[in-house]
């Protein structure tokens, strides 16, 4: 038996490689890929424009790493950053109506009460998770219908044109968030890094990440131990939605104008990106290193396709596919790790 | 193979079944790697026909893999299985079933939201034109269940029937498929003893008819009752085999346990300190009435080990709730120390010094998807905070100090928790709770699953901890466990402490005589 187990422990450890780093491998697959038929796809503005667009899908991502680590899942968070980018195009051009006075709040202001309003979002998700027992998918998806409604009631469905603001008002500027750049690299670009290795340092180093792995992993036993679940649970959909309201703002500030329907189906690519970065569904497993490289592999996977002038129906085919590949490789992850385990327990019986 | 293991199989050799009945089934060198070891380790299994085959073992000897192999629920790694000499491949359950043969699993397959006819046909209902016939159903599930002379209502949702007479419904299902090999794991370990008389008495006219049964069990008293054959595995292989009319009970622990030591020796004398906990007045009322716990009252010194025993239902699982933060509507007071814990939710009773090391591992206390390590600090990091986040370093030292005090087997701290054995689990489930600095250690049956060699080794822990000055709670339905291990026990029947017996005067009759206070019903109570 010795040699069978032997193969068996060389072959786990590739499945185990490849698994853990598919993500890396998927985005060198697509990266070769674009580069070969999308005859521009290394052109430096090219470059630019895709990892503009990668950032917004990372910065969802990283919210929802937090989220699906848990075990739960937002399908908020399109919606939460629509309303985020209509409500934040209003206190631009609109101000805030108190009485008969009109406030027209300055730009850090503005950014603070819109991601003040996508946290709360968050946070109501959680509560109603949390505390009435409620399916994350449930509660997330009443919040998807809620915020897409509000995004539209905020403007009568009409977009907010023009976000320049007016220097007379002192809320000029806003547009800087999307165009201006530090170091030659854009804002958002920034934000998405910044984003990343807060998340890591939380997840890595602080007891609320290992918490959220812990419920993830087994919710009870964590509760057993001490772990506040509750607490927990809306920190994570707090995270998320705040993810949500930045998001809704780099978007609004890129196009200088906010439309009702920002970020609509970005959950859906958000998820993906999560998922093809290696976190499982059920839990516990995954973590935001691996989540951008997944955002990475969605960006570049939608934006060379529209390069190489595929028909944006056949775009919707070729992600949809992707993501169910992904769940399946996510299933295929769970029967590996009770099989690492296994080997793990007869390798420990010899060196014990 | 060691010289021993030649020994005890030279030994196992001499004392063979006789000859004169008839094998039935046959399993040859089964082998079987899985999740948790190798399971079995070139294991031969004989089944006679119509007698009932005993297979024993500790916990983790294999039997219920072996089981799942004969009845198709797993494949074997290597090995081949014989039906009246023919070879057969037990690929699936379905094909298992084709062969006649059908397992009783030890977790209840039933359906408690279907009614028991539904329950009988499921997968395999009587079709009239493409539909379902309930009528045909019904009529064929009251013959049976009138063959067996079982008055169960064929329209009753099955989770409305008490836990022997929906064990009764998997038999009927059992023999409508009609199979002529029925296995039935552990069948016993949630009925009552009248209810094993029923199932005895079932059983018995089963092999009238020609049934063969094969039947695992913990409780070895029953097997001598029931058994025919006997066949013993010890570690995934196979130690022995016999007939039972000629052997005695000693005998198979013997063959069972090995060279282990015996297991009752733990206690040690210990000098009680002061008072540590006092509880006033805990009461946790009952959906639909009554009370769960029923003002229960009682004091733990430093140093005592406190057992606590009682049937499943009497309210000790419950009373543990209590006492953890788990039950959200419990009532009563817990003083620590003399000053009264404030705190409702587990986070809170953590701080406050009292945690729980719960009774299902699995379920309740790992977290599979992290490392030994992961597991062990879970409970305790904000110990290991410095400034903004957490010090690997001191994280890395307290896992260290844990697993070389309370001796757990692992070569990395860093491999995942599935990797180790059920014992060594255990011991990490402990280490976390020891970890939060608690007063108060609750533990909830802390050797279920776990075998013989272990579970010494969790009681030599419980006594070092003991004299280490942690007050101790102990729960177990092991009668000889509690009062191996106790210096006080208290006794609990319907959700009231019905005994508290000293370490000196506990006997086992004393126990479960107050165990059986409220029970008194047909039939009386033990012997």
């Amino acid at each position: 038996m010795p040699e069978i187990k032997k193969r068996n422990t060389n072959w786990l450890k590739v499945q185990s490689i490849v698994m853990k780093g598919r993500a890396f491998i998927a985005l060198i697959v697509v990266f070769v890929l674009f580069t070969i038929i999308v005859p521009n796809f290394l052109n430096s503005t090219n470059l630019v424009v895709m990892t503009k667009h990668v950032a917004i899908y990372a910065i969802l991502a990283i919210g929802m790493t937090f989220v699906i680590l848990t075990g739960g899942i937002d399908l908020s968070v399109g919606s939460v950053a629509g309303l985020c980018a209509m409500m934040a195009g209003g206190f631009i051009n609109e101000g805030i109506t108190i009485g008969a006075n009109t406030y027209y709040p300055s730009i850090p202001m503005v950014l603070i009460l819109t991601m003040g309003i996508g946290t709360i979002c968050g946070i109501i998700n959680g509560l109603i998770i949390a505390k009435f027992n409620v399916a994350a998918f449930i509660a997330t998806l009443g919040m998807w219908y809620v915020a897409r409604g509000f995004a539209k009631i905020r403007s009568n469905g009409l977009t907010f044109p023009n976000l320049v603001g007016r220097e007379e008002l002192g809320n000029t500027g806003f547009p800087q968030l999307g165009a201006g750049s530090f170091l030659g690299i854009s804002y958002s670009i920034w934000i998405m890094l910044v984003f990343m290795l807060v998340a890591i340092f939380v997840t890595k180093k602080m007891p609320l990440g290992r918490h959220v792995y812990a419920i993830g992993g087994n919710e009870k036993a964590a509760q057993m131990s001490g772990v506040s679940i509750d607490r927990t649970k809306v920190g994570v959909y707090a995270i998320s939605g705040f993810c949500s309201s930045v998001v809704g703002l780099i978007i609004a500030s890129q196009l200088v104008a906010s439309h009702p329907m920002t970020g609509d189906s970005y959950e859906m690519t958000a998820i993906a990106a999560v998922v093809l970065g290696g976190a499982s569904l059920a839990g516990g497993i995954g973590g935001i290193g691996g989540t951008v490289i997944g955002a990475f592999v969605i960006g570049i996977l939608s934006d060379g396709l529209v390069m190489a002038g595929v028909s944006s129906f056949w775009q919707q085919v070729a992600k949809g596919i992707v993501i169910v590949l992904a769940v399946i490789i996510d299933q295929g992850q769970r029967r590996l790790q009770e099989r690492v385990a296994l080997t793990q327990q007869s390798e420990g019986k010899e060196s014990v | 193979m060691t010289m021993t293991e030649k020994a005890e199989r030279k030994a196992a050799a001499e004392n063979p079944p006789s000859e004169q009945e008839e094998v039935i089934f046959r399993a040859e060198k089964i082998t079987k790697i899985y999740p948790g070891t190798v399971a079995l380790d070139e294991v031969d299994f004989e089944i006679y026909r119509g007698k009932v085959n005993v297979l024993v073992g500790e916990n983790g000897a294999g039997k219920s893999t072996l089981m799942k192999i004969l009845a198709g629920v797993e494949q074997p790694t290597s090995g081949q299985l014989y039906l009246n000499g023919k070879q057969i491949e037990n690929s699936s359950i379905i094909e298992a079933g084709k062969n006649g043969i059908g397992i009783i699993f030890q977790e209840m397959m039933i359906f408690p939201n279907l009614t028991v006819t539904e329950n009988l046909f499921i997968g395999r209902e009587k079709l009239n034109q493409g539909i379902v016939s309930n009528k045909v159903q019904r009529e064929e599930t009251v013959r049976i269940l009138n063959q067996m002379e079982q008055p169960i209502d064929p329209d009753r949702l099955v989770g409305e029937l008490r836990v022997g007479q929906q064990q009764i419904i998997e038999i009927a299902r059992a023999i409508s498929e009609n199979k002529r090999i029925l296995i039935m794991d552990e069948p016993t370990s949630a009925l009552s003893n009248s209810e094993v008389t029923v199932l005895f008495q079932l059983m018995r006219e089963l092999l009238v008819k020609g049934v063969t049964i094969v039947y695992i069990s913990h409780k070895l008293e029953e097997l001598m009752q029931i058994g025919d054959y006997v066949t013993v595995l010890r570690d995934g292989k196979r130690v022995a085999a016999a007939k039972i009319r000629d052997i005695d009970l000693s005998w198979i622990i013997r063959w069972m346990v090995g060279e282990k030591q015996g297991m009752f020796t733990y206690y040690q004398k210990r000098e009680l300190g002061e008072e540590l906990m006092r509880v006033e007045d805990i009461t946790l009322p009952r959906i639909g009435g009554g009370y769960s716990v029923d003002h229960v009252s009682f004091t733990v010194r430093k140093g005592e080990i406190l057992g606590l025993y009682g049937f499943v239902g009497s309210g000790r699982t419950e009373l543990f709730e209590c006492l953890c933060g788990c039950a959200k509507d419990a009532t009563g007071t817990i003083f620590i120390h003399g000053k009264e814990v404030r705190s409702k939710k587990i986070t809170g009773r953590i701080m406050d010094g009292i945690i729980l090391v719960p009774e299902n591992r699995q379920v309740d206390g790992l977290v599979q998807t992290m490392s030994v390590g992961g597991n062990i600090v879970l409970s305790s990091l904000r110990k290991y905070i410095k400034g903004f986040s957490l010090s690997k370093k001191e994280e890395k030292k307290a896992v260290a100090e844990k697993i070389s005090e309370i001796s757990i087997k692992v070569s990395d701290p860093n491999r995942l928790i599935t990797s180790l054995s059920g014992g060594n689990q255990q011991k990490v489930v402990v280490s976390r709770a020891l970890l939060t600095d608690p007063t108060i250690l609750l533990l909830d049956e802390p050797t279920r699953g776990i075998d013989v060699g272990a579970k010494s080794e969790i009681f030599q822990i419980v006594n070092k901890l003991a004299s280490q000055g942690y007050g101790i709670i102990f729960v177990s339905t092991e009668l000889k466990e509690v009062i191996a291990i106790a210096d006080r026990i208290l006794v609990m029947s319907k959700g009231k402490i019905t005994g508290e017996f000293l370490r000196e005067e506990a006997t086992e009759e004393a126990l479960v005589t107050a165990s059986a206070i409220g029970h008194e019903l047909k039939g009386g109570a033990h012997a």
